[in-house]
């Protein structure tokens, strides 16, 4: 097992690497210019805004810069300055990872809670009129986009019926049922938006795998042995169909640090999504890296964990 | 061969708004935020005979408005001004940090930390324009509590002029030789040369005094770290809390010189930034979460009917701007067969070299129509490349109507010169025995609004015969400077482009020099300099050149306007809409004189008030 984990982490280490590469070379490659705001103002000479190049380094080849940039990160840890508010990159993930971190983790949350249950069910009753209806609010759910969710919960909610604000105030700090009670309410519509998105592509997945489970022999075992019809799904369908459902929550986790970049940008809610739009709008590389590679980092971590839980589900599974 | 690399991902949001809901009509009281009651506080100072402040209330006291709470669509990345990103940086910073003195929406400069506006009737202003001496209000404190004095302004001076700090507004302080502080409260700003605009330094947001005890450590290269500092300010409010990207929250400054006759009124400012401008509009007039909103850039179909709604929380203002969408039209071939020599100075256009070919593109195009379909409030059709203030607007010249019997006259005038319409209907003419097709590139950047621009223009370039193919560049790659990038509006690789600009200053010196030979953006020159047309002629050369050299205001608007009818009667550029800055605040809110072109909107935020 430790052979396993160690050979895991050291494959991870050229995976990152290649992923951190090829993320700089695109985006220096790209025409994209963070200087592009200062390009119409006449008030900045050309010298002002190579002078303003020039010290944030952008006068080396992206190279060089490349080799720079990972060998801070590798030495120092340091993910360098944002071009565009000059403020250290960690420190300015750090203030975004909170909220995102609240909103992104309670729709999670909420949505493998509500989606477990209704797959089960939607699968245990096949056909029947709960599932139909299930089924159609997952269609819907998946294909309507967010932006639209989003701006149609902010007609309904905010302009007619005045119950919720939709604009999200990050300077809100709890201390009372009271502020607790506005937190919620500033929340409540980016988080019902990604719920609905995110019950809607679980319960699909679990219904299904319950389904592929349901019909076979050993379900016929556990019942012909008597085991009473709620625990043979609890205990049996269900453990075993969790299988792949596991794989798609851990991987989806790594998400939740990533942000949601439209929903943020509508709510105007101040988390990693709406840094990495505007950062991708100034063309400012350093914020755009940092961010995708402690993404990259956390997709890795969690592959490794959904294999970690898979052994604990399935006793047969064995890592050496 | 062009490289589309797709990394923007289009926030489509607002295009979701088309379902103008019908707002229900249920009884919503009018926003009443934060009730601040009428505070009792010992009446330290009576008003004194008020110094040109038109709002505040006799017995006034500061703070007593609750919080005001602003929203931009762009969010404040920078606190100090000097390394601003923009507008929103600018306007942020402005509740705090002040300049000598403001310029008003009538392009007069007021006085803000001086005591007067020098002028050379009253000595401020050396007669021979080397020099001009401001006197700064006594006992100005920063918001710790230390003194205001002279030697924060010198300071200023030596932060921004150094080219290791890097600031973006430090243009403004190239022609000063140097600062000194003559007393405490005595400041002389000598010039290089004479200058006839005496308030090129340390007037409006670019030029923001800090305190130099808070900056001194942080000149030079150094300057970076210093980012991370709040600046301490004499302005109005103070910050509170700083998160980049997202909100700036401010307390009232009890130091700020007005505090005790009532100023500011408001206790606390919430600036918010993100999120887009047509949700920003919902906010300040349908949902009224906030009070006030800048730049709401949004389709006049939408936003006008939504601020003039029964039940709007808001109202809607426009203010001048010298911002102008224009047609540049390209002098040199942009033909990629050419190779290095590509729209080099020395290829004409084809057939955009020719006069009347200009002047026919120009006439047909409906300006005032076009502005009406698409900003309404938020821009007028114009012929004009200066536009505002007053004293620089031509009247030399009548606006083409863009009418049916524009299109006629067009018409004739290309037949007339040689243009014929060929058998696919586009004009063509043989021109050095190679047959010369009418056939435009039109290039601008990605962008809702500009897209029906591009397709209005097609159209009325269409009754020509002028076969128009349109282009659009994401605008991050359109403005980058970047060599390797065809793209870009500096290379300017097509025939015609769009893009708004205008001068930056009351004084359009700077901007008309974008006009003259010498800024013609070439390869050797790796694209640098502002003539983006390639346009070059002796005439506006010799009118810039003694442009410069002229001190006396009056002729100096007079060559200012002599070029200006240049550019339009050579058709440089072709105006289209002269932009106004369009924002929305609460019905509550009163003091707000908007500041669409010279200054920070935010100019004047310590007469804003709810009472």
């Amino acid at each position: 097992m430790n052979r396993y984990l160690l050979r895991r982490v050291l494959i991870a280490i050229p995976t990152l690497l290649g992923i951190s590469f090829v993320i700089f070379a695109v985006l220096n490659l790209a025409p994209n210019d963070p200087m592009a705001q200062f390009a119409l103002n006449p008030g900045i000479p050309f010298e002002v805004r190579e002078n303003i190049r020039r010290s944030l380094g952008l006068d080396q080849p992206w190279p060089i810069r490349y080799v720079k940039w990972i060998w801070t990160l590798v030495s120092t840890g340091d993910l360098g300055y944002s071009f565009n508010s000059r403020f250290p990159v960690a420190q300015l993930i750090m203030l975004k990872l909170p909220v995102t971190i609240w909103v992104l983790g309670s729709a999670y949350l909420i949505s493998i809670l509500l989606a477990i249950p209704i797959g089960i069910i939607s699968a245990v009753k096949q056909y029947s009129i709960f599932d139909h209806f299930v089924s159609a609010f997952a269609f819907i759910g998946f294909s309507v986009p967010t932006f639209f969710t989003g701006v149609l919960l902010i007609l309904l909610f905010s302009v007619n019926l005045h119950w919720l604000p939709f604009i999200y105030d990050s300077t809100l700090v709890v201390k009372d049922t009271d502020s607790l009670i506005k937190l919620l309410k500033q929340s409540a519509m980016p988080i019902m938006v990604l719920a609905l998105f995110q019950t809607a592509t679980l319960a699909r997945y679990v219904r299904a795998s319950m389904l592929e489970n349901l019909p076979l022999d050993y379900v016929r075992t556990a019942r012909a042995k008597g085991i009473a019809e709620r625990l043979v799904i609890l205990r049996h369908v269900f453990r075993n169909s969790m299988l792949p459902v596991v794989t798609l929550i851990a991987l989806g986790v790594p998400g939740i640090f990533g942000g949601a970049l439209i929903t943020e940008q509508i709510f105007r809610v101040p988390g990693i999504g709406s840094l990495v739009i505007s950062s991708i709008e100034t063309s400012d590389t350093p914020v755009i890296m940092a961010v995708n590679i402690v993404y990259a980092l956390l997709v890795v971590a969690f592959n490794l964990i959904a294999d970690m839980v898979y052994a604990f589900l399935d006793p047969r599974i064995k890592y050496t | 061969m062009s490289k589309k690399l797709f990394l923007l991902v289009g926030v489509i949001a607002s295009a979701a708004l088309i379902a103008a809901c019908a707002p229900a009509p249920t009884a919503v009281p009018p926003a009443a935020p934060t009730t601040a009651p009428a505070a009792t506080v010992a009446p330290t100072a009576a008003p004194k005979a008020a110094t040109a402040a038109p709002t505040a209330a006799p017995a006034a006291v500061a703070g007593a408005c609750g919080t005001l709470r602003i929203l931009y669509w762009q969010a404040v990345t920078v606190l100090n001004s000097h390394h601003s990103q923009g507008t929103k940086d600018y306007d942020g910073a402005r509740l705090v940090l002040e300049p000598l003195a403001a310029t008003n929406p009538r392009g007069e400069v007021v006085p803000a930390l001086a005591v007067e506006v020098p002028t050379i009737a009253n000595g401020g202003v050396a007669k021979d324009l080397t020099s001009v001496t401001w006197k700064l209000k006594p006992g100005v404190k920063w918001s710790d509590g230390t003194d205001f004095t002279a030697d924060d302004v010198v300071f200023t001076w030596k932060y921004g002029s150094d080219p290791a700090t890097a600031t973006t507004d430090a243009g403004t302080l190239d022609n000063v030789k140097t600062v000194e502080a003559v007393d405490k409260n005595t400041v002389k700003v000598t010039w290089k040369a004479p200058n006839a605009n005496p308030y090129e330094a340390f007037v409006t947001g670019l030029g923001n005094i800090l305190q130099k005890k808070q900056f001194e450590p942080f000149m030079g290269a150094k300057s970076k770290d210093g980012l991370a500092q709040i600046p301490v300010g004499t302005g109005p409010f103070k910050f509170k809390e700083f998160k980049p990207n997202d909100v700036v929250t401010y307390d009232m400054n009890p130091n700020y010189r007005d505090f005790a006759k009532g100023k500011p009124c408001f206790s606390a400012v919430t600036f918010k930034g993100g999120g887009d401008a047509a949700s920003a509009a919902k906010a300040v007039f349908q949902t009224g979460e906030v009070d006030y909103a800048w730049n709401l850039q949004v389709e006049a179909s939408v936003l006008v009917p939504m601020a003039n709604a029964a039940d709007s929380k808001g109202v809607l203002g426009a203010a001048v701007s010298p911002n102008l969408e224009r047609l540049l039209v390209n002098r040199t071939n942009p033909d990629p067969t050419l190779g290095d020599k590509r729209a080099e100075p020395d290829q004409p256009h084809p057939f955009l070299s020719d006069l009347n070919v200009r002047k026919a593109l120009a006439m047909v195009i409906n300006t005032t129509e076009m502005a009406r379909q698409l900003y309404g409030p938020a821009g007028d059709g114009t012929c004009l490349v200066l536009n505002t203030p007053l004293n620089i607007v031509s009247k030399n010249i009548t606006c083409p109507k863009g009418d049916d019997a524009a299109v006629a006259a067009a018409n004739k005038l290309l037949d007339d010169a040689g243009w014929k319409k060929g058998t696919d209907g586009i004009r063509e003419k043989v021109v050095g025995g190679k047959t010369v097709k009418m056939s435009i590139i039109y290039q601008t950047t990605v962008n809702a609004l500009r897209q029906k621009e591009q397709e209005f223009v097609k159209d009325a370039w269409t009754k020509l015969g002028v076969k128009t193919e349109l282009k659009s560049v994401a605008a991050g790659v359109f403005f980058s400077t970047d060599e390797a990038n065809p793209d870009t509006a500096g290379k300017f690789f097509t025939d015609i482009e769009m893009f708004t600009n205008g001068q930056e200053s009351l004084d359009p010196t700077n901007y008309l020099r974008g006009w003259t030979c010498g800024e013609i953006k070439t390869k050797a020159a790796k694209w640098s300099g502002n003539n983006y047309e390639r346009f070059c002629s002796k005439e506006y050369d010799d009118l810039y050149a003694q442009m410069t050299k002229e001190t006396d205001p009056a002729k100096r608007s007079e060559f200012a306007i002599k070029m200006n009818d240049i550019l339009v009667n050579d058709v440089v550029v072709i105006p289209l809409v002269a932009r106004k800055s369009v924002t929305g605040w609460s019905k509550a809110l009163k003091g707000i004189d908007l500041n669409g072109a010279w200054d920070s909107e935010m100019w004047n935020i310590a007469d804003w008030t709810n009472k």
